[in-house]
């Protein structure tokens, strides 16, 4: 089927099968190499995009489901960031930068989404609120106490931004 | 991994030896030969852009960018930093004009100096190169600062060179790198033994805060690994493999892949029957639709459980000495106080984030590949091996690896060979063979399945007068190349790692081994051997603490007398957690320390009971003595990953077989830590003169032993199997 998408403010026309999971729309149809494979059954957060703004994986979500709809991968967030260092995606990628967050680095496009998500939902996320919102993401080199750190980080470059 | 098996001996004693030279200023001890490529021995360096190319590391390109060759993989744990930084210190350069790239495949100019071949892994980067590229960025320097004083026509004593800017304090002269490249590509490459190293007194980034990473593009999603190459016309490939070790493919059809759109062809391979397609999915539903028959003859067809309790019985016999002090078989019979234990440990699945995967290109010319390449020289071999071609004709581009652990470094280049024998059937088109989440989880290649026993008693000081210890399982090295010389007497260096070199003072001191062949593929794993023998030697000495009624830091200091190193690091811990202080009710402490690649570490870990009874770990405290501290914060992080990555085997993961066949697939069943698993962990560096030492791996034995330790101290019982999962306290 051809199906219209909009990523990152682009819209792309894709020629697949209906069930195509959007990873490998974005990987392999518009070799946007950001998004991660991982486990390809929603375990790992490797794939993790948003969907409207809501993080989902999308090496489970079949092409047809997001059929003109507004779609944001780890390239879109960079360059969102570029533009306002004020804005979620400026503070994510800012704290996760200053704390040195990446080792190997192949699950954080996917680490730094899901924190995204949370941050423009909740501004103030502690512990829990962390705990939920990101154990879907798998590190296995363990940056996990960097990730907890960034999170915060950001959290209070937002609040700064906000109150100056 | 087969590291610092070499590097141990000699390697390390001369090294240091070295370093001491170097720390006292003396014009640099070099007796690790800098590689100098070819055209670098030339007088000039000179490339027709104005570029230095001033030896095999280290080039500067007239836009000021100082770009240094990294001759180690980039996986995750800072060799893109740490090796940059060692340059930069002696360079001078500002760090920010620094990038980093990966080597290419040629041993001669980039051979690991613990190894003699081209390759990464045993926690040795930092310290087989601490010199080497030190000498690289001395030799730079030297070059840029002769070519300024010819064109200012001054001595090259009045030069001073800082953050990448030459200057003449008297004319107020200065240039930088960028403008100096040109002329100083014309200057002689200076001989080694007229380059003068700094004094540590003097360094700017060595051992220094604010250094940040240079394996950048890893929060844009520029950063390339092995699965976001692109190749013109390059087919994706998928393989089915057999499900069981050792069986192989009777008859297949293929006629249902073969309508599916997208895919191109379908090929059999000696590992199976491989689906190329135009793309990832096709090639996944290709591979899908294949009808395979499977000849089991030759295939395993047991279970881990029947594997373990042989183990069991075995480790009740004598077995294969490689340690022995005193004597220990009748100190044992004379005593009626026997403390025992049996420790049991599962196979293990690396689970690097990015499964296997390649891409290889076979032409006339001969074959290039790109992938996270941990052993060059090896997998050169290998694949020239097979194709019946010069190992030179096997080109390697190395990029960023989403992990290894080890698995990277296969000793039969496994997935790389795969991707080989699809490319070699694909008409010179390249292929990037893909392997699925449970391709990796079953591939094999796991840390083994061990059983160790041992067996003390205490004197009446309390302080242990005997120690046995048996250790049952299979050998890593069997069957590869390093067999030949890393398995002595019988003995696999790589089993009785960490047991046989016991630290702790006990006058009748055995290790046995039972080396057991099992048809079921085997590798290092981070930190190897000491991923058991740091857990059962840290519990035991734990629990004859507890029989002699003391404190367990006190118990191990006492026995650690010859050993400042280890109690250096026992000392820092234990303050900085706290040890003896009282702790919030259903809070316990357990510590541990253990050497393994030359670096000492010691962690305590504090654990929660919750009203369920189950418990988690909520701190971690850890000192490491790691010599000269490169770039802390890199140490920092592999220390807290290397606890990250003991935590998974510590509380949860396990490969298990039935019927022959491996029963975890994915992470819903080979299940790893997540963020709600992760503790606080407060990393507390050892500052030392002494030579470095790696950081990779020695994170990760202490962790499991702590916590059961911690455990312990709540319930009275040392738990002895891993993982711990489903224990209550
Ligand atoms: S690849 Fe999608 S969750 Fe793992
Ligand atoms: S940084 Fe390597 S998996 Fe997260």
């Amino acid at each position: 089927m051809s199906v219209t998408l909009e990523i990152n403010g682009v819209t792309h026309r894709v020629d697949a099968s209906a069930e195509t999971p959007l990873l490998w729309v974005i990987r392999d149809h518009l070799e946007m190499t950001g998004t991660k494979f991982g486990c390809g059954i929603a375990q790992c957060g490797a794939c993790t995009v948003h969907l409207d703004g809501q993080p989902i994986r999308s090496c489970s979500t079949p092409l047809a489901a997001v059929a003109g709809r507004k779609i944001t991968t780890i390239e879109g967030l960079a360059s969102d960031a570029a533009a306002d260092h004020n804005s979620v995606a400026g503070a994510v990628k800012d704290a996760w930068d200053a704390l040195q967050v990446a080792q190997c680095g192949y699950c954080q496009s996917g680490q730094m989404m899901s924190a995204a998500a949370l941050l423009s939902q909740n501004s103030r996320p502690d512990d829990a609120a962390i705990d939920a919102a990101m154990s879907g993401n798998i590190c296995r080199c363990a940056t996990y106490p960097r990730i907890r750190t960034a999170i915060k980080t950001a959290a209070d470059q937002l609040s700064a931004g906000k109150t100056s | 991994m087969l590291h610092r098996i070499q590097s141990r001996a000699s390697n390390l004693k001369t090294s240091r030896r070295g370093f001491l030279k170097l720390a006292a200023g003396a014009s640099a001890g070099l007796s690790l030969a800098l590689h100098l490529p070819a055209q670098a021995q030339r007088s000039a360096a000179l490339s027709s852009q104005g570029e230095l190319d001033a030896n095999a590391f280290v080039r500067i390109s007239p836009d000021n960018t100082v770009t240094v060759v990294i001759k180690h993989l980039e996986m995750g744990q800072g060799t893109f930093t740490g090796l940059a930084t060692l340059v930069a210190e002696e360079l001078d350069a500002d760090w920010a004009q620094i990038r980093s790239e990966h080597a290419p495949a040629d041993s001669a100019r980039y051979k690991n100096l613990h190894w003699g071949s081209q390759g990464t892994g045993g926690s040795s980067a930092i310290a087989n190169a601490f010199t080497q590229m030190r000498i690289a960025g001395a030799g730079a320097r030297a070059m840029l600062v002769g070519a300024a004083a010819q064109q200012w026509q001054v001595p090259v004593k009045h030069l001073e060179v800082s953050k990448g800017v030459i200057r003449h304090a008297a004319s107020g002269r200065s240039a930088t790198f960028g403008e100096l490249a040109g002329a100083a590509a014309q200057q002689p490459v200076p001989a080694q033994d007229s380059l003068k190293l700094k004094d540590p007194a003097q360094f700017i980034y060595i051992g220094k805060a604010g250094v940040p990473r240079k394996d950048v593009g890893k929060t844009d999603g520029s950063a390339i690994f092995t699965q976001d190459i692109k190749r013109p016309e390059m087919q994706v490939a998928m393989v089915a493999h057999p499900p069981r070790f050792g069986a192989r493919v009777a008859s297949f059809d293929d006629s249902a892949t073969r309508t599916i759109k997208g895919v191109i062809n379908v090929v059999q391979i000696p590992t199976g029957i491989a689906v190329l397609a135009r793309d990832t999915w096709s090639a996944k539903q290709g591979r899908d639709a294949l009808k395979i028959t499977w000849d089991n003859h030759q295939a395993f067809q047991g279970s881990s459980r029947e594997i373990l309790a042989d183990y069991h019985q075995r480790v009740s016999q004598p077995g294969t000495r490689a340690r022995n002090d005193g004597d220990a078989v009748t100190a044992l019979a004379r005593t009626d106080q026997r403390i025992e234990a049996t420790f049991e440990f599962p196979y293990l699945a690396h689970a690097t984030m990015e499964p296997m995967n390649c891409v290889a290109q076979v032409s006339e010319a001969g074959c290039e590949i790109w992938n996270g390449d941990q052993v060059q020289t090896m997998d050169q071999g290998a694949i020239a091996a097979i194709l019946g071609i010069k190992p030179e004709q096997v080109t390697i581009n190395t990029v960023f690896a989403g992990g290894s652990f080890g698995r990277r470094a296969n000793p039969k280049s496994d997935y790389v060979l795969e991707a080989v024998e699809i490319a070699r059937r694909a008409e010179g088109k390249p292929v990037k063979l893909v392997w699925s989440r449970e391709d990796d989880t079953r591939a094999g290649y796991f840390r083994p399945a061990y059983v160790h026993k041992i067996s003390a008693a205490l004197g009446e000081d309390g302080l242990p007068t005997v120690w046995q210890q048996r250790i049952v399982g299979q050998s890593i090295l069997a069957g590869t190349a390093f067999e030949s010389f890393l398995v002595k007497n019988g003995i696999d260096a790589t089993s009785v790692e960490g047991a046989s070199n016991l630290a702790y003072q006990i006058p009748n001191l055995q290790v046995e081994l039972h080396t057991v062949n099992q048809p079921i593929p085997v590798q290092w794993w981070r930190s190897v051997g000491h991923t058991h023998t740091g857990f059962s030697t840290e519990v035991m000495i734990d629990k004859l603490a507890h029989a002699a009624g003391k404190d367990p830091v006190e118990y191990r200091l006492a026995l650690l007398q010859q050993h400042p190193r280890h109690r250096g690091v026992l000392q820092l811990a234990a303050e900085k957690a706290g040890w003896g202080k009282p702790l919030p009710q259903g809070r316990f402490r357990g510590v541990a320390v253990h050497e393994s690649f030359n670096t000492f570490v010691a962690q305590v870990a504090e654990v929660a009971r919750h009203n369920d009874g189950t418990f988690s770990v909520e701190k971690v405290t850890c000192a490491v003595d790691c010599g000269v501290a490169v770039n802390p914060d890199v140490i920092r992080a592999q220390m807290e990953g290397g606890i990250g990555y003991g935590l998974s085997p510590a509380l949860l993961s396990e490969v298990t077989l039935e019927d022959g066949q491996v029963v975890q697939s994915n992470f819903h069943d080979y299940q790893v830590i997540r963020i709600n698993h992760s503790p606080q962990i407060d990393v507390h560096i050892v500052p030392s003169a002494e030579a470095p030492t790696g950081v990779g791996e020695p994170g990760t034995p202490p962790i499991a032993p702590a916590i059961a330790n911690a455990l312990a101290a709540a319930t009275g019982e040392w738990q002895t199997r891993l993982p711990l999962k489903g224990i209550r306290v």
